[in-house]
């Protein structure tokens, strides 16, 4: 990481927390504080991407705003979280992408289903509700080999991307010793059920000095929403390609309901956690970094709602239309992936990783 | 706005700990209660949102303290540090009681921490509130405005009328204008004086320039005064405050917790002209941090500077203030504006006298000493010899002030003729000074503040509905 104002400020926030150590039970980031006395650039980017952004610490802190300490620290570790979305980004010209993130994802969202719908039309005829004709299937409208050659080589290229970043924080902010089975362990636990949303078993401060859990639920609702959905395509590639079912498959196949239940929790994530943005209290935030977090949660809504009007209409004239846009949404997604909000869930992954191989390291200080 | 027209069963004057647990406590008991609080919203609390913990009895384990804690230990503990300047019956009370506060703590929205890492080895003793004291604070306000309790923020309380031992009226000042209200009965829960500065140098004279207030600024004494000036009962030495070691570049107020120092049991602590004063290795900075205070405040210009090499560094918790350092230990003294060839002398003076002792152990008393130096150096005495060199001034910074309100154990407030006042009564600080006349005990004032605001809330509330 490079030594910038939001390096430094963080900096200074950390070591004024670290003589403190009052928020010690919210989170693991204070823990991780106390292990050392000094705080390197890419220290401060591990404790950043550390941050589940709960806000427990600010709303308990005696040195908020307006104290002239003014310590804000799950605003400070947003700006260095910003900032090291940037500096890790593969490949590296990209890193542009993230300094008006809203904007692009909106645009390649649009840019996604214009694409989607204008090669639709012009390569086949079922894409026309008023022709009155209806595709037998999917692949009527997009050839298979189309959506396979599009989607292996988009998603195929923002995974790579994804693990060139990883690899880019792991050596900037990873630890010196080595990753043992009981760490990885650990690390996926906390990933999967998000503990360091919980404020200690409490839930986060939304936008008050209340506690509450709605925060963590709805990323549940999103997160699992969005691995059922995966899971049904997945489900539905295998039916197809090894066991010769063609699609479409039927309301109470498995690859339908997961589908189905997937993007009900992904609507009620995506919208509730949007909501809540409308809500939030502005101090502990980072207004400019609002863009791309609304972005990429209407796109992943859009994606879900998209995806269930093609259940409901896949029967009549409109499939084509709907599944163009719904695809559209997709390849949105696909090509965003690495330069959106989505690097969060890596940064934050490694970050706790790191964490968790660090967890028998003794505080420094203290009696 | 208050409601003047309106006779509220209870008054409470603060916003901090006691406060709330008396305003709390009335309000659950069926009283309509005012809570007066002289701070602005984002510094209400008092000194609570500073603090930490809470001292609490317990006869064997529980979720949040480990081991037991009696009554017997407890008492030991309180009477050592208060060298006896305690009210025993008043004393086992609020030990006794401090017992029984978690249930209706958690009620109240109180979270607290599972188990400790780090800092002081409180965790058999004292319960940690989840966030610190701040997060107590705003539970138990976001609980009292649930309840239906009127607070007012960023208004004093002026003056508790008072008319033959009893509180007829209220003068407030509510964002800057004088009003007057009226309540049933009056809970004084408003802190001890530390903050007022100019009624300290009555005592201290300019050394008060020197000194650091570690708590709000808003604790200036006006209740205690104007209750004092009216017939109340005082107790505890005006002169008198808990002070502690601090890195002297603090601000002025509201530093909290981490300005403190630990560095002075693996140094050496001379004054301004370079001297040693004091043996900073007497015992377990725990039980010593609290003098240092009264000692620094003795030196010339009220400052100390604590020296210590390499070795030594890593044994203390960070100050928030970065430690000077240098190569050598006159480019220290330099740096410090201290005179290089004094500090030379004094720790080569002190190298010198270091006794080939016991294997170094910095978590007990190693009984590494000194010979020949007055004073000594009784513990964890090494030569300060391996750079760089770290130093770092220490001023005194005050917690509170041991001047209270004499009450009994109905936490009724007492008059100079040694009656109880028909319908005011204390809780916190203000009558901290009647168990706790000297010393310190960590956590205990939180005890002393929910034990009484207890009390206080309850028997405000009984006197206002009958």
């Amino acid at each position: 990481m490079q030594e910038t104002d939001a390096i430094i400020n963080a900096r200074r926030e950390m070591e004024i927390c670290n003589a403190c150590r009052y928020c010690e039970g919210f989170c693991a980031v204070f823990p991780a504080v106390e292990l050392r006395r000094e705080f390197s650039a890419g220290d401060l980017s591990y404790l950043a991407n550390l941050c589940h952004n709960c806000k427990g610490c600010y709303y308990a802190c005696q040195y908020s705003p307006p104290h002239e300490w003014g310590i804000n620290v799950p605003k400070a570790l947003a700006e260095v979280r910003a900032e090291s979305y940037v500096e890790y980004a593969w490949p590296k010209p990209m890193a542009a992408v993230f300094e008006r993130n809203g904007t692009v994802v909106a645009l390649v969202a649009a840019l996604g289903i214009a694409l989607v719908l204008f090669l639709s039309m012009i390569t086949n005829s079922y894409f026309w509700v008023a022709q009155g004709v209806v595709a037998e299937s999917f692949y009527n409208v997009i050839p298979l080999w189309a959506m396979q050659v599009v989607g292996i080589a988009t998603f195929g290229f923002s995974l790579f991307a994804l693990g060139m970043g990883a690899r880019n924080f792991w050596r900037d902010a990873g630890p010196q010793e080595s990753i043992g089975p009981t760490a990885i362990g650990i690390a996926i636990w906390d990933v999967l059920t998000l503990k360091n949303l919980g404020g200690g078993g409490n839930g986060c401060n939304d936008n008050s000095e209340a506690f509450s859990m709605r925060r963590r639920y709805l990323h549940h609702a999103m997160f699992y929403g969005f691995m059922l959905c995966f899971a049904a395509t997945t489900t539905g590639f295998i039916y197809h390609s090894f066991l010769g079912w063609p699609a479409p498959y039927a309301f109470f196949s498995v690859p339908v309901v997961l589908g189905t239940v997937g993007g009900i929790l992904m609507i009620v994530g995506t919208i509730g956690l949007l909501a809540m943005k409308f809500v939030d209290d502005p101090i502990p935030n980072v207004r400019r970094l609002l863009g791309g977090d609304i972005a990429l949660l209407m796109l992943l809504a859009m994606i879900a709602v998209t995806g269930l009007v093609l259940l409901a209409v896949r029967a009549t004239g409109a499939m084509g239309l709907a599944m163009a846009i719904h695809l559209g949404f997709i390849l949105a997604f696909f090509l965003v992936l690495p330069y959106s909000k989505m690097v969060h869930g890596v940064y934050r992954s490694a970050a706790l990783l790191r964490r968790a191989i660090e967890r028998n390291m003794k505080p420094l200080g203290g009696e | 706005m208050p409601d003047r027209t309106k006779t509220y069963d209870v008054l409470v004057a603060g916003g901090g700990n006691a406060a709330l647990c008396a305003a709390i406590t009335a309000r659950q008991a069926g009283a309509s209660v005012l809570l007066v609080e002289s701070a602005p919203k984002a510094f209400r609390g008092g000194n609570s949102r500073h603090t930490r913990n809470l001292r609490a009895m317990h006869d064997q384990p529980n979720e949040v303290l480990t081991d037991a804690y009696k009554e017997d230990e407890y008492w030991d503990d309180l009477l050592r540090v208060t060298g006896g300047q305690t009210d025993e019956a008043l004393a086992r009370m609020t030990i006794r009681a401090s017992s029984g506060v978690f249930s209706w703590m958690k009620d109240a929205g109180v979270r607290f921490q599972p188990s400790l890492t780090g800092t002081l080895n409180l965790g058999r003793t004292n319960a940690f509130f989840l966030g610190g004291g701040k997060a107590l604070v705003n539970a138990y306000y976001l609980t009292a405005e649930k309840l239906g309790i009127e607070i007012l923020y960023d208004t004093e309380v002026v003056s508790m009328n008072m008319e033959d031992g009893s509180v007829r009226s209220v003068d407030i000042r509510y964002k800057g204008f004088p009003e007057t209200v009226h309540a049933r009965c009056v809970v004084a829960s408003s802190g001890g004086f530390q903050a007022n500065l100019e009624w300290m140098r009555e005592y201290w004279g300019d050394a008060v320039d020197n000194f650091v207030i570690r708590g709000t600024p808003y604790n200036r004494g006006r209740v205690l005064k104007n209750l004092l000036d009216q017939g109340v009962a005082a107790i505890g030495d005006p002169t008198q405050f808990h002070a502690v070691a601090l890195d002297a570049r603090a601000p002025k107020f509201d530093g909290g917790i981490t300005t403190r120092l630990d560095s002075v049991p693996y140094s050496v602590v001379v004054n301004r002209n370079g001297d040693r004063f004091y043996d900073e290795g007497e015992d377990v900075w725990p039980k010593r941090y609290a003098i240092w205070g009264r000692l620094i405040a003795q030196q010339p210009g009220q400052i100390a500077y604590s020296i210590c090499d390499s070795k030594a560094f890593p044994l203390f918790m960070p100050s928030v203030f970065p430690a000077y350092k240098a190569d050598t230990v006159e480019e220290l003294a330099v740096k410090m504006k201290l005179d290089p060839a004094k500090i030379r002398e004094t720790v080569d003076g002190f190298n010198k006298a270091v006794k080939p002792g016991q294997v170094f152990d910095n978590l007990k008393l190693d009984g590494n000493a000194t010979d020949g130096l007055t004073p000594n150096k009784t513990n964890w005495a090494r030569a300060v010899d391996k750079g760089p060199f770290y130093g770092y001034p220490l001023r005194p910074g005050i917690t509170f002030t041991y001047l209270s309100v004499k009450v009994n154990d109905k936490a009724q407030v007492l008059m100079d003729n040694g009656q109880p006042a028909g319908n005011l009564f204390a809780s916190g600080e203000i009558m901290s000074g009647n168990i706790l006349g000297k010393g310190y005990l960590a956590g205990f004032g939180m005890t002393i503040g929910t034990v009484f605001g207890r009390i206080a809330g309850q028997e405000a509330a009984r006197r206002a509905r009958n």
